[in-house]
């Protein structure tokens, strides 16, 4: 094979891997909303609709139990894993914290980002049998904060790195204290950090392994935070291969519903970070 | 005029002391959050080791690896099936997976252009933020039939669609954008000089992508590569829905099998009320967590080395 015949297909290849991955997203979409998007049109309230008492096994009902599960769960889990996110960003730059400091706390984050999940879900039931409790919301949004935190301190961390340094030493100079200057720097990189924040959403939102043990696998309306919850994902992986069609048909449902709610936020992610660029110095509206 | 100087020196002092006192609290706290990161990391390590010291006490490490019967109820904890098909999976699919996110992540840095390439690169973050669950459903929906009706006659296998294969398949197309981005990253941060002077000597496209580029984005690349196993290895819920849970050691990869994370959710809460199942799954749970983490410090210390090795 002469070197233009090997230039020709291996362009060729690196073309059709791209259009192969590409090609498989489109279809994970398409299946998802169109088996989802059946569902819907045979009976639109099935998201609305309380789950019926004999749920798992007849289907009847809806499953707003899981749709208003997640957002007890994921929203407070957001809100907890983002303040601490931006917090351990902001010590991670140089005015709190050493270069070494730093490099260390780089190093655990860089583990805890690729921990599995599973495991953090292991650790949340760990502490509810030590400390007698029942798997509860509220352990479900405590997992799902601690799985978000290593994302989020992520993004987070990216974004005030590649704020410029003019931002600080402009503060600095005016005679602000480094908590003011931290948090000028924040508004600064506001584009990443939102972007960071909401992408930590959608992988809360979209994780079953950290919570299947710890929110209680509940197929009822959660009552509050200390009884049992669902969410969308646990009621996908549960329904997904169920003998009854009704029970299944559920699981194409929630999933029609997850996906449109993680490519929502990805254009919403992608849409505010703009807007918020107006913050950022040389900004789009700046 | 006089006045209103007064009360801005009184309300300035005041408010400097306002600001001292922010500037001191909020040191306290950053600083707690900079260490809540080494201390939930201390946490689950110490919680999962405490956890795990009975079954440990009770059975040698050594002789619960190489043991193939898992039966809770009899006291037997072999966890060999479910290492056995951990390895398979996480082979097979960074067979399938690796090569594929080499070459798209090429397309990306070498060929694309303009509009093309935005396009592209967004689609693979939107792949990289699909949850693993609708991945598991449509594997369910379109791969489990395609395995079991076409793929494992064509080679003359029997399965009965879920099986390791299936897994592979998925979770190949599930680590591909994670590795594809962080090779685009690396590829796009080299220079282009090192791209003129190979094409400047005659060169063709791919012999300085393959000689030249791959080789100055190599330590990255490889990182990806390894924190990718990482991922695979610790992947959950897509084994789960699609591995179909057998407790032997599978004999074809086309088989039914379980990996250790399928083991924690299958037997996890069912079987809490034989202590010893709970501090045997807790083991299995810090074994993933040791060996992604030595797959993650691989990764950095590869990545420290190769650089400088392979400098241009």
């Amino acid at each position: 094979m002469d070197r233009y015949t090997e230039q020709r297909l291996f362009g060729f290849l690196a073309r059709a891997s791209a259009a192969l991955i590409l090609g498989v997203l489109v279809m994970v979409v398409g299946v998802t909303l169109w088996r989802g998007g059946r569902v819907f049109v045979t009976d639109p309230a099935v998201m609305v609709t309380a789950p019926g008492s004999r749920y798992m096994l007849d289907g009847g009902g809806g499953f707003l139990h899981a749709v208003l599960g997640s957002i007890f769960i994921v929203v407070p889990a957001t809100v907890v894993a983002s303040i601490l996110a931006i917090s351990t960003a902001m010590f991670l730059q140089s005015d709190y914290s050493s270069e070494r400091t730093s490099d260390v706390i780089n190093m655990f984050l860089n583990v805890l980002w690729g921990t599995p999940p599973i495991v953090y879900g292991v650790f949340v039931l760990t502490i509810i049998i030590a400390v007698g409790a029942q798997t509860s919301l509220i352990f479900g949004t405590i997992a799902i904060a601690i799985f978000q935190y290593p994302i989020m301190t992520r993004y987070a961390d990216e974004a005030l790195r590649a704020a410029p340094d003019a931002v600080k030493e402009a503060s600095y100079g005016l005679g602000a204290t480094r908590f003011e200057t931290a948090r000028m720097t924040v508004r600064a990189a506001l584009p990443g950090v939102i972007a960071g924040i909401i992408m930590g959403f959608a992988r809360g939102i979209g994780d079953a392994a950290t919570v299947l043990f710890t929110a209680g696998r509940s197929t009822q309306m959660p009552g509050g935070p200390f009884d049992p919850a669902t969410t969308l994902p646990i009621l996908i992986f549960e329904q997904a291969a169920s003998f009854n069609a009704e029970v299944r048909s559920h699981a194409y449902a929630a999933s029609f519903v997850l996906i449109v709610a993680v490519l929502a936020l990805i254009l919403a992610s992608k849409l505010l970070a703009g807007r918020f660029a107006r913050f950022a110095p040389g900004g789009r509206h700046s | 005029m006089g006045t209103a100087t007064e009360t801005d020196r009184s309300g300035g002092s005041n408010r400097l002391d306002r600001r001292l006192l922010l500037e001191r609290l909020s040191s306290y706290w950053l600083v707690g959050a900079g260490l809540f990161a080494v201390a939930l990391f201390g946490l689950i390590v110490l919680t999962l080791v405490q956890q795990s010291i009975p079954i440990v006490s009770e059975y040698s490490l050594f002789q619960m690896m190489t043991s193939s019967n898992w039966d809770p109820a009899a006291d037997e904890f072999g966890f060999l099936p479910a290492i056995v098909g951990t390895i398979y999976v996480t082979v097979l699919s960074m067979a399938m997976g690796t090569p594929l996110a080499i070459l798209a992540a090429i397309y990306i840095a070498e060929y694309a252009e303009g509009r093309t390439k935005v396009l592209v690169s967004s689609f693979i973050d939107v792949l990289a933020a699909i949850p693993s669950v609708i991945f598991g459903l449509v594997g369910l929906i379109v791969v489990v039939p395609f395995v079991g009706d076409y793929l494992a006659p064509a080679v003359g296998a029997h399965s009965i669609g879920l099986g390791i294969v299936t897994v592979s398949l998925v979770m190949a197309i599930i680590v591909t954008p994670f590795m594809i981005s962080l090779s685009v990253e690396s590829l796009e941060a080299l220079p282009d000089e090192l791209r003129e002077s190979s094409l400047g000597v005659g060169a063709t496209k791919w012999e300085t992508i393959r000689t030249v580029l791959l080789r100055a984005a190599g330590p990255g690349i490889f990182s990806a590569i390894l924190l990718g196993f990482g991922r695979v290895f610790g992947a959950t819920i897509v084994p789960a829905m699609l591995i179909g849970g057998q407790t032997a050691i599978p004999e074809s990869p086309f088989d039914a099998g379980e990996t250790l994370p399928t083991l924690i959710v299958n037997d996890f809460g069912e079987l809490m009320s034989i202590p010893l199942t709970q501090s045997a799954l807790i083991l299995v749970g810090l074994m993933l967590l040791v060996i992604v983490w030595i797959f993650n410090f691989g990764a950095m210390l590869v990545r420290r080395r190769l650089q400088r090795r392979w400098q241009y």
